[in-house]
């Protein structure tokens, strides 16, 4: 704003707390709820400060779920969730960064087809495919399995494709400087291309973990056993019925469990996410 | 050091779209040779067929002993620098110098040894450590120069390798160049589309016009008597003056154009432009002849220029004939 005036100060910061507020309400009371026994909080109103019960609440989902609802440990959801958020993108990443560095810089017969065969697929997301997908992976038997929860979600034409659009970005010099120096077409990937790509695969890397932590249908199909439950199905496995049912108080506490590991990877890779999405190391 | 031979070039990329039409020239072992031409004439391509960046669709580029046509540029033991650098830019200059000696497997102290020199030869040795990304343009030109040397090959090729720096620290440059052939005596190509370098680098230059060699010699060889209209009229600033006279085409340099009485005049100039340059003036007019052929004179800047009519005279020895159809000079 190029004018300085005091009230529109006053009413921007307003806006803008308000904001915040309607966002951080919602965590405060899920944070709030996770810290007192179910009496508590079933009271009316809601008490808005923290209980005494955090550790009990937190201790008690991590090892034992909850008592009315599914009782599968927490801890190993957490770690199934990792396992998934992780596979995925490095999956993702590890196929789409050779298929775009065969894309971009080798010719062969058909090379406009298959860009255009895998830019198509962006078009059909998991959930457009499911029921196939679903029916190859129980027919490979890989249900509740970490490869039946990965694998399907692995390929990606949307990382191909930014991979895609960097290195058309690096200029051909480069490869043939790298040719005139002496370097085979694979040395040259692993000693320029993996080097100055590594901003962008920071920011792909947090995009993909939160993807892939917060995938909700595909391993609801395929996550039948409670040994591989993912944290977020494990939410949904805790809520049985009646609202009065609920053990909302454990719930939270998961919810607050499931929340934090995306809010991490944002917050410790932020300066190279930023980086990779607004600035081109040349 | 390698002679290099350059035997009835070609290159197309479609049987339709022919861009080199049979390049002839040997160069000797240790000669500087600049390749000059318009944006577009195959320069650059001619460059990168010998550096082995670019198939050869005909004849035979040889640097040695050996027909190189099918070896990739590794195997061709040259060195090329690019007009954007091309420096690696997650890699310190010291590694960008080594990494082409790294591939070759050559031994730690080695690569040690010959990237010193090179930094001690360019200047470089306090920006070492430092990235691409923290150096100036003259001095990105110098690691990229480095990179070549290190590699002591057979040929050195350079693709416009001045075009990206300003007008004052091209000069100087330009004068690096020459002090670091004279050192090395090492083979060199050099493209460039600016004609004071190739004067000034050259010991001989192609001058080349949409994929043909127009003329190969000396500069000042090709100064003094350039073969076709082309060549007059692309070396030299102003131009060559080409003038239709008695079917045929008469070109005077404008420096060889002197004032005159009205009496002895062999061109009478209507002036519209003067510009004095401080060291010469130049005055551009029409000449009456009807076809309104344009033209300038190169004048001593002690003479006041003035508008209006300026006879002019030159010396029958600086006079060039070409032939109007073909534009090939006409030997007297």
């Amino acid at each position: 704003m190029v004018e300085n005036r005091r009230w529109l100060t006053i009413l921007s910061h307003a806006i803008l707390i308000l904001g915040v507020l309607a966002i951080a309400f919602p965590l405060w009371v899920t944070f709030v709820a996770s810290t007192h026994s179910l009496e508590a909080i079933m009271q009316v109103p809601m008490p808005l400060m923290p209980g005494d019960q955090l550790f009990e609440n937190y201790s008690q989902v991590l090892t034992a779920g909850t008592n009315t609802g599914s009782k599968a440990a927490v801890a190993q959801m957490l770690v199934n969730s990792t396992v998934m958020a992780l596979v995925i993108p490095l999956g993702k990443m590890a196929i789409s960064i050779i298929a775009s560095f065969a894309i971009v810089y080798f010719r062969f017969p058909g090379r406009m087809f298959f860009f255009w065969m895998i830019f198509v697929t962006l078009m059909l997301p998991v959930e457009v495919r499911i029921i196939p997908t679903l029916q190859v992976i129980t027919d490979l038997k890989l249900n509740n399995t970490y490869a039946g929860l990965t694998i399907p979600l692995i390929a990606s034409a949307t990382a191909t494709f930014l991979f895609r659009q960097f290195f058309m970005t690096i200029p051909d010099e480069l490869a043939e400087a790298a040719r005139v120096d002496g370097a085979s077409p694979m040395r040259f990937f692993w000693d320029v291309l993996i080097p100055l790509s590594k901003t962008t695969m920071a920011a792909l890397f947090v995009i993909q973990f939160i993807y892939g932590w917060n995938q909700y249908l595909w391993p609801l199909l395929v996550a039948t056993d409670e040994s591989m439950y993912t944290t977020v199905i494990g939410i949904k496995r805790m809520i049985v019925g009646s609202d009065a049912a609920n053990e909302w108080n454990l719930i939270m506490a998961t919810a607050i469990l499931a929340m934090l590991p995306p809010a991490l990877v944002v917050m410790l890779m932020q300066k190279w996410f930023v980086k990779g999405l607004v600035e081109t190391e040349k | 050091m390698a002679a290099v031979s350059l035997r009835d070039v070609k290159k197309s990329y479609t049987p339709e779209l022919q861009v080199i039409h049979g390049v002839n020239m040997e160069i000797k072992d240790g000669e500087f040779i600049v390749i000059l031409g318009p944006s577009g004439c195959g320069k650059s391509t001619l460059l990168r067929m010998v550096a082995g960046l670019e198939t050869i669709s005909g004849g035979e580029i040889v640097i040695g002993e050996r027909v190189v046509n099918n070896l990739e540029p590794k195997d061709r033991d040259i060195a090329m620098v690019f007009q954007n650098y091309a420096l690696y830019p997650h890699m310190s200059v010291f590694d960008n110098m080594a990494y082409g000696l790294r591939i070759r497997g050559l031994s730690k102290e080695e690569i040690d040894k010959r990237v010193q020199k090179a930094a001690e030869i360019l200047e470089l040795k306090k920006f070492l450590d430092r990235r691409p990304r923290a150096l100036s343009g003259g001095q990105r030109q110098r690691v990229a120069m480095g990179r070549a040397i290190v590699r002591e090959p057979q040929v050195f090729l350079f693709d416009e390798p001045l075009s990206n720096l300003d007008a004052k620290l091209r000069v100087q440059m330009r004068g690096e160049l020459q002090a670091l052939h004279r050192r090395l005596g090492t083979t060199s190509l050099f493209v460039t589309h600016d004609q004071v370098e190739a004067m000034t680098l050259a010991q001989r230059m192609i001058v080349m016009n949409a994929g043909r060699a127009e003329q190969i010699g000396a500069p000042l060889e090709v100064y003094a008597r350039p073969a076709s209209t082309f060549v007059a009229g692309f070396i030299g600033s102003p131009p060559m003056n080409l003038i239709p006279k008695d079917g045929k085409l008469l070109g005077v340099r404008p420096e060889h154009l002197e004032p005159c009485a009205e009496s002895e005049a062999m061109l009478t100039l209507e002036v519209d432009l003067i510009e004095p340059l401080g060291a010469d003036t130049l005055v551009y007019g029409h000449i009456g002849d009807g076809a309104s052929t344009r033209i300038a004179a190169r004048l001593p800047a002690d003479r006041p220029a003035q508008a209006g009519k300026l006879a002019v005279r030159y010396a029958p020895s600086n006079a060039h004939w070409f032939d109007p159809a073909s534009g090939r000079r006409i030997e007297s």
